[in-house]
């Protein structure tokens, strides 16, 4: 494969450490390094303005709940157009639209933030595994990449929920971490391909240290800002993926999502009954919530990568 | 070079057993009994459920031990058999895959192809050039932010049930055969364009910021940087960029036509359009185990197939993907 991303071996240290686990930088860096990045990141529209745009989102998931005069569960007329009483109208039960769309936003961001942290721990080590040691063993978890690929995972979805009492939200984030990560370890693999015979890569091999601590120490941090970008697109595309999911009735059965929103409205004629405020504002919410971070996205790689940024 | 290749079958070959075995046993992971699903649409007299059910259990092999079961998988896919369908019985699994295939080809194809040759251009255009950057990549974005699902609701509410324009559920017109008729055409084409709008407008901003950023990285190459210093003209640096750039987006491609014999089930579901992702739907439904294995099976195949000929064409396209081979071998 051609690399993607020739940025990630130039790429400094980013700011914030892509995950928990993630090491400090086992390269020293010079100290105006930190400084120079919070310079670029404040004067770079894109990212500033998905960042606001995305914590204006996050804010209405955190606070929405709160905000909100009725209850998921309260009942009123049914199919009321939207007006100061009810700021998105009610559905075909009778419930408020607007309360169940500040609820389904605070579990998309979960699902989200699920899916990205599971598909982001497994592609990566397998990717670092496969990227580092080459040869046989990399033949073998291309291959285990490649029968992921080829498993449907909207039927192993089906089957597994079928054993289970309740779908819930946990449950729907971890899946669709478990099942997207073939992506990540590929990506991850192709940098670590690039970096492994660098310079650096085999100075500390020949001073004898072990090959995962030349992974964690040597190589991750290089490619830091990389995962980084790739977490954050794993969380828009979780989201998205979890909208289809919920959308075909195979959603959290015990909470309202966005997803599930859509369904219920298909399933209850909104369509026919011309019910638009109920399945609009959903799909409407959950574009603007995975622009803004697309956006933000580029804006970083810019602040990353010195070679971006110059237009 | 030979030492790559069978290398490279080798893990294929690997690939497929494996994969169709998993795809084999996911359906019968399943709770619940296909057989007893299929009879639970009749209404049948207590003896005679007992006596359908067990003949038609021996006929499907559904009573066996799941080894034997297994075995008689391979042994007929060996035959080039992949057995009859249950929810749909007495139909041959393949007569119900070739008759849903046009539907989803005739769908899927066109809208694959057509957003990846506009957004590639869209993509490159936008590389670099200011203007163009500013207004096509938000866009863009805002694009590949759309759940699908959403469009599958929005474009048929408006197109179909305020405007009137087009029709929002199956392939044809009620009450219409399928024939070569000038109205029968002219019914398939008009049922079509929705759902192929909604498959087109998502793919659309993937492939086109794909490569706008797989150019913008080509551009601050090495090798563009050398060629401009060499004096080439901003016309020959960015042609070879886009070339470069061209890879990964024609590997991506491949992957998805790849997958292609799989449907789009959501599309399907949401426009009832008779394709494979609908049947894949119904006989998950139904529990129909020979249907999905059947179906499996090709995928599997597309797949694989996809990724051998990625491997092929990087080899004959990509000098760097020869030098590294030489690598290896060395």
């Amino acid at each position: 494969m051609s690399d993607v991303t020739a940025t990630a071996p130039d790429a400094p240290e980013p700011a914030v450490a892509p995950l928990p686990g993630a090491p400090a930088a086992a390269i020293p860096l010079v100290p105006r390094r930190r400084g120079d990045l919070v310079y670029y990141a404040l004067r770079n529209r894109k990212l500033v303005a998905g960042l606001s745009i995305e914590a204006l989102f996050v804010l209405a998931a955190l606070l929405g709940p709160a905000i909100s005069p009725h209850n998921t569960t309260d009942y009123f007329l049914a199919h009321l157009p939207p007006s100061a009483q009810h700021w998105l109208g009610t559905d075909y039960f009778g419930h408020d639209v607007f309360a169940q769309l500040v609820t389904g936003l605070r579990e998309s961001y979960l699902v989200g933030a699920l899916g990205a942290l599971c598909a982001a721990l497994v592609g990566m080590a397998l990717g670092f595994t496969a990227g580092y040691r080459g040869g046989m063993l990399d033949d073998v978890l291309q291959m285990i990449t490649n029968i992921m690929v080829m498993i449907p995972s909207l039927v192993l979805l089906i089957v597994i929920g079928a054993y289970l009492k309740t779908r819930g939200v946990l449950f729907e984030g971890v899946f669709i971490g478990l099942t997207t990560w073939p992506w990540v370890a590929r990506a991850v693999r192709a940098q670590t391909f690039t970096l492994r015979s660098r310079d650096f890569v085999d100075l500390a091999r020949l001073s004898g240290r072990r090959a995962w601590s030349i992974v964690v120490r040597d190589i991750a941090p290089n490619m830091a800002s990389y995962l980084f970008l790739v977490v954050v697109l794993l969380f828009g595309s979780s989201m998205l993926l979890a909208a289809s999911y919920d959308f075909l009735g195979l959603g959290p059965t015990n909470t309202i999502s966005l997803g599930t929103m859509m369904n219920q409205s298909t399933l209850w004629s909104a369509l026919q009954l011309h019910v638009w405020w109920w399945f609009v504002p959903p799909g409407l919410v959950l574009t603007g919530m995975v622009a803004a971070l697309l956006v933000a996205n580029v804006g970083l790689d810019e602040v990353f990568n010195p070679k971006l940024r110059e237009q | 070079m030979r030492r790559y290749l069978t290398r490279k079958l080798i893990t294929y070959v690997l690939a497929f057993f494996a994969g169709a075995t998993i795809d084999w046993g996911i359906p019968h992971l399943m709770p619940g009994d296909p057989v007893q699903l299929f009879l639970s649409k009749f209404d049948l007299e207590p003896g005679g459920y007992a006596a359908l059910y067990k003949t038609m259990a021996q006929a499907f092999g559904t009573n066996l031990p799941l080894w034997d079961q297994y075995w008689h998988f391979w042994d007929g896919l060996a035959h080039g058999s992949l057995g009859v369908s249950i929810y749909a019985f007495p139909d041959q699994v393949t007569t119900l895959i070739f008759s849903a295939i046009p539907y989803t080809l005739a769908l899927l194809v066109p809208a694959i192809v057509l957003s990846y040759i506009l957004g590639n251009r869209l993509g490159a255009a936008a590389a670099r050039r200011r203007v163009l950057d500013n207004t096509l990549l938000p866009a863009g974005y805002v694009f590949q932010a759309i759940p699908y699902p959403w469009l599958a609701l929005v474009l048929p509410y408006l197109f179909g049930e305020v405007w009137h324009v087009f029709p929002i559920s199956g392939a044809y017109g009620e009450g219409l055969l399928p024939a070569f008729s000038l109205t029968f055409v002219v019914s398939l084409l008009d049922h079509w364009f929705l759902p192929f709008l909604t498959v087109f407008i998502v793919s659309l901003g993937g492939w086109a910021i794909g490569m706008r950023n797989l150019v913008i990285y080509e551009l601050e190459n090495d090798s563009s940087r050398y060629l401009r210093a060499l004096g080439g003209s901003e016309r020959l640096i960015r042609r070879y960029a886009y070339r470069s750039a061209s890879l990964p987006q024609l590997s991506g491609l491949a992957l998805q036509l790849g997958v292609v014999v799989g449907g789009n089930i959501v599309t399907e579901i949401a426009f009832h359009y008779p394709g494979l992702g609908l049947l894949i739907y119904n006989a998950i439904t139904d529990e129909d185990y020979f249907l999905l294995q059947g179906i499996f099976i090709f995928i599997v195949i597309g797949v694989l197939a996809a990724n051998f000929i990625i491997d092929l064409v990087y080899i004959a396209v990509d000098p760097r993907t020869r030098l590294s081979m030489q690598g290896a071998a060395a």
